[in-house]
């Protein structure tokens, strides 16, 4: 087991020193960290992340040089042992706001975030005010003795 | 011949300016001379538009770069086929489209509203004769296509390459279609609130061309979607980019106003809310165009940028949208409220329907804009992408897709929602099921994914159930059965199929985000790669030369079991010399509804190739689904209870009474 994991380093070096000045190519084989959860981490952060130099790509699907000395900054940090927070926090903190795909939580962007519960809530409301207007405007259900007098008249 | 298409453009102008005024103020003193000028002056605006529009086909086909457009948008050995479609391939020639097909629809409220009141037809064709002055004067002033250059240059700069492709002959134009389809459901709103009146029969005339936009904007938005995903190698299909989103506002806006319709048409009731709606959704396409011909944002469409023209439709759009809602908020009072309901019925579902469409377009909305605002107020730059929208249009959707297949089977005015829910047990335990045999036999892991395989199983079922009910299933013979089927109004079959459709695109949804895998590798010819129990070998790459490109395209053999060829995938790269600019061709294979889907890179310094492969199960769902509201959509259309004014032909003999059953 221990034998396969230095293999599996030593194939990365070896392929990451291979396409070290190779041309970019969205994440490259050889990118990838041997350790399948870590590997998961840097995925789903990389989707989050912003290409700066790109018109609307993560630095997941952009073949931009950039995008991957990004997502090599992001492996690295993850490697040395970094929460996913802390990952952001340090890529935020070297190229701005503009870098996170998703906005993060703050008054600024609280509009943003609350645009669909605050729209739901409103027009929920607004639904359940006509209804109940309407409700006073419907016919009454039939009592038990009309109901019985109009079966009476449809037997007939 | 190039001048005779920019007069006909000036006439055009000219003519629209008389469609604006002449029959609305016939309509006002009751002048019937004038209100009849509407019908010839709107087609004769056409065909001068189709002109125009011809004569700059033919420069395309023709390479003739005198024209600044063309030698800026083309090249002389572009295949014709991208020559013709690059007349719209451009900012000019785009907005030319625009007109040409908003003067389509204006021809055909002419033709087909001859049976329309006087007065309502009048002001109706008054009302697009607005917005097509402001466009064409917007084409004459600040994107003329017609604009010559002397000397002309031997050789024209090429189209951007993304876009010579078969889909920019099919995605603008559908898109387009239904974009500006919409104006005529804006201009009858425009018109009832200025005549004040508004009734089922309004709602009548509104409802086949919401419908036929609807269809066209559906079939655009998946073209779009599937060329973005074969076009741009990454293998997205959607990317939530702000020219998507453009796209996608009008159709949830317009997917609301096509439910809500059908309240006001059946049941008189939501006539305040259907007006309000109708503008909103062209406001939305007019925004569209904004968004997308300004350049105010970047994103990948980023090839229409030009911010000198983004003011002129800011004020067109600041005048129409604000000039309706204006209009909407002194008029709406002067409308009576309709019907009235029980909240679970038919109606209940439809208004349960437009909330959280409404919610979804306004998140979309402030998604797509938000960062616009942040950059304005603050002056700071921050990005809303796929994970926002995941996270807020998703859950958004969730209840509203449970909720889809309750709604044909509610009766109008009080439904019984046990008596609905009793019927959909058979849906309810298919979909159970789905998720089951998801959770047993594809992933044990997979809690979300099954769910959502649950979800789509339960919109197709509910689908199928809803015309099993209508045809009599279970009570009453299998061949009175299938007679009874044949013989369901045609909408009733179009709401079927869209609403399958709707579950069969979140099937591959699902499919493609849960199950997809992904092997990313470096590759030497005769290696072999394996994927999802598919094995593909490289079989070396070689030099094309295209017609104005060359390509590197590699070929992979598809193994079958025995290690026999099972058959071929070519995926290339394009370098074209005239922009300097590569392309991916994205080699894909269907294999039943999943695809392998291949995409190269570069060649490493020892030799071997970087390969991208990804196998993306039920894939084609997405777009077939979408192909399958579509078409609900156009079977809706030919309902004859929609071919306004034809004599209604209802059996002699048969009781009134009976048209309520299967309505």
């Amino acid at each position: 087991m221990k034998r396969k994991g230095l293999l599996a380093t030593l194939l990365f070096v070896l392929l990451v020193l291979m396409v070290w000045n190779g041309p970019a190519f969205a994440l490259l084989p050889g990118e990838a960290l041997p350790d399948p959860a870590l590997e998961a981490r840097a995925r789903t952060l990389s989707a989050e992340l912003r290409c700066m130099v790109c018109q609307n790509q993560s630095i997941d699907v952009s073949d931009a040089e950039l995008a991957r000395d990004l997502r090599i900054l992001v492996r690295e940090r993850l490697k040395a042992g970094d929460s996913d927070e802390q990952v952001l926090d340090y890529v935020v903190s070297r190229y701005g706001e503009f870098v996170l795909l998703k906005p993060r939580f703050s008054v600024r962007n609280a509009l943003l975030w609350s645009t669909p519960a605050v729209v739901l809530l409103t027009g929920g409301f607004f639904v359940a005010l006509m209804a109940s207007r309407r409700r006073k405007a419907l016919p009454e259900a039939l009592t038990p003795r009309e109901s019985a007098a109009l079966d009476e008249i449809l037997r007939r | 011949m190039v001048e005779v298409g920019h007069f006909a453009l000036v006439l055009a102008f000219a003519l629209a300016l008389v469609q604006s005024i002449v029959p609305l103020v016939g309509a006002r003193v009751g002048d019937e001379r004038m209100m009849a000028v509407a019908g010839p002056v709107t087609m004769a605006g056409f065909a001068l538009v189709a002109l125009a529009f011809v004569v700059l086909m033919i420069s395309y086909a023709r390479s003739d770069f005198s024209l600044v457009n063309v030698w800026e948008n083309s090249h002389s050995l572009k295949p014709m086929l991208y020559k013709i479609t690059g007349t719209w391939g451009n900012h000019e020639g785009s907005m030319l489209l625009w007109a040409l097909i908003l003067t389509l629809f204006g021809s055909l409220v002419a033709v087909f509203g001859a049976n329309l009141p006087a007065s309502l037809r009048a002001t109706v064709l008054a009302v697009q004769g607005w917005i097509g002055t402001a466009f064409l004067l917007f084409i004459l002033v600040t994107s003329n296509p017609f604009v010559r250059l002397s000397p002309a240059p031997i050789e024209g700069r090429d189209l951007n390459p993304i876009l010579q492709d078969i889909g920019l002959a099919i995605h603008p134009p559908l898109l387009y279609l239904g974009y500006v389809g919409f104006s005529v459901c804006f201009s009858f709103a425009v018109a009832a609130l200025i005549d004040g009146r508004i009734d089922a029969s309004w709602a009548r005339w509104v409802r086949p061309w919401t419908l036929a936009a609807w269809a066209f904007l559906t079939g655009g938005v998946a073209m779009g979607s599937y060329w973005a995903y074969y076009e741009l190698g990454w293998g997205g299909f959607w990317f939530w980019d702000p020219v998507e989103n453009a796209s996608f506002m009008p159709w949830l806006a317009g997917t609301a106003l096509l439910h809500s319709a059908i309240v006001m048409e059946k049941r008189s009731a939501l006539k305040i809310w259907t007006l309000l709606l109708a503008i909103l959704t062209f406001s939305l396409s007019l925004l569209g165009t904004f968004l997308v011909r300004s350049g105010v944002l970047t994103s990948v469409h980023a090839f229409a940028t030009d911010p000198s023209r983004g003011i002129f439709i800011l004020c067109i759009l600041v005048v129409f949208i604000g000039g309706s809602l204006a209009l909407f908020a002194l008029r709406s009072s002067t409308l009576t409220a309709g019907g009235i309901f029980h909240p679970i019925s038919r109606e209940g579902a439809l208004v349960l329907n437009n909330l959280f469409l409404t919610t979804a377009t306004a998140t979309v909305f402030v998604g797509t804009l938000y960062p616009l605002a942040v950059e304005a107020l603050w002056g700071e730059k921050i990005s809303v992408g796929e994970p926002f929208f995941n996270l807020t249009f998703g859950p958004v959707m969730v209840p509203l897709l449970l909720a889809v297949p309750f709604g044909p089977l509610l009766a109008w005015k009080r439904g019984d929602a046990f008596a609905a829910a009793q019927r959909l047990m058979t849906a309810f335990a298919g979909a159970f099921l789905a998720v089951l045999v998801t959770l047993l036999f594809v992933d044990r892991t997979a809690v979300l994914a099954s769910l959502g395989v649950g979800l789509s199983a339960w919109l197709v079922l509910g689908a199928l159930t809803d015309l099993a009910l209508k045809a009599g299933f279970g009570s009453v013979p299998f061949s009175t059965m299938l007679r009874r089927l044949v013989g369901l109004p045609r909408s009733m079959f179009g709401t079927a199929l869209a609403h399958l459709g709707l579950g069969l695109t979140t099937l591959g949804i699902v499919g493609v985000m849960a199950f997809e895998t992904e092997n990313i590798l470096a590759m030497k010819p005769g290696q072999t790669a394996e994927i999802s129990g598919h094995v593909l070998r490289f079989d070396g790459i070689q030099p094309v030369q295209g017609p104005n490109y060359t390509e590197s395209r590699a070929r992979f053999a598809l193994l079958g079991a025995g290690g026999q060829v099972a058959g071929e995938i070519v995926s290339s790269k394009r370098f074209y010399p005239v922009r300097q600019m590569p392309t991916t061709e994205a080699g894909i294979r269907t294999m039943g509804l999943s695809q392998l889907y291949v995409s190269i890179g570069d060649e490493t310094s020892d030799g071997s190739l970087v390969v991208r492969i990804w196998w993306k199960p039920l894939v084609t769902l997405i777009w077939g689904g979408a192909l399958a509201m579509m078409l609900g959509g156009v079977v809706s259309l030919f309902d004859r209870r929609l071919r306004v004014g034809a004599p209604s032909r209802r059996q002699r003999g048969l009781p009134r009474g009976t048209e309520t059953v299967t309505s």
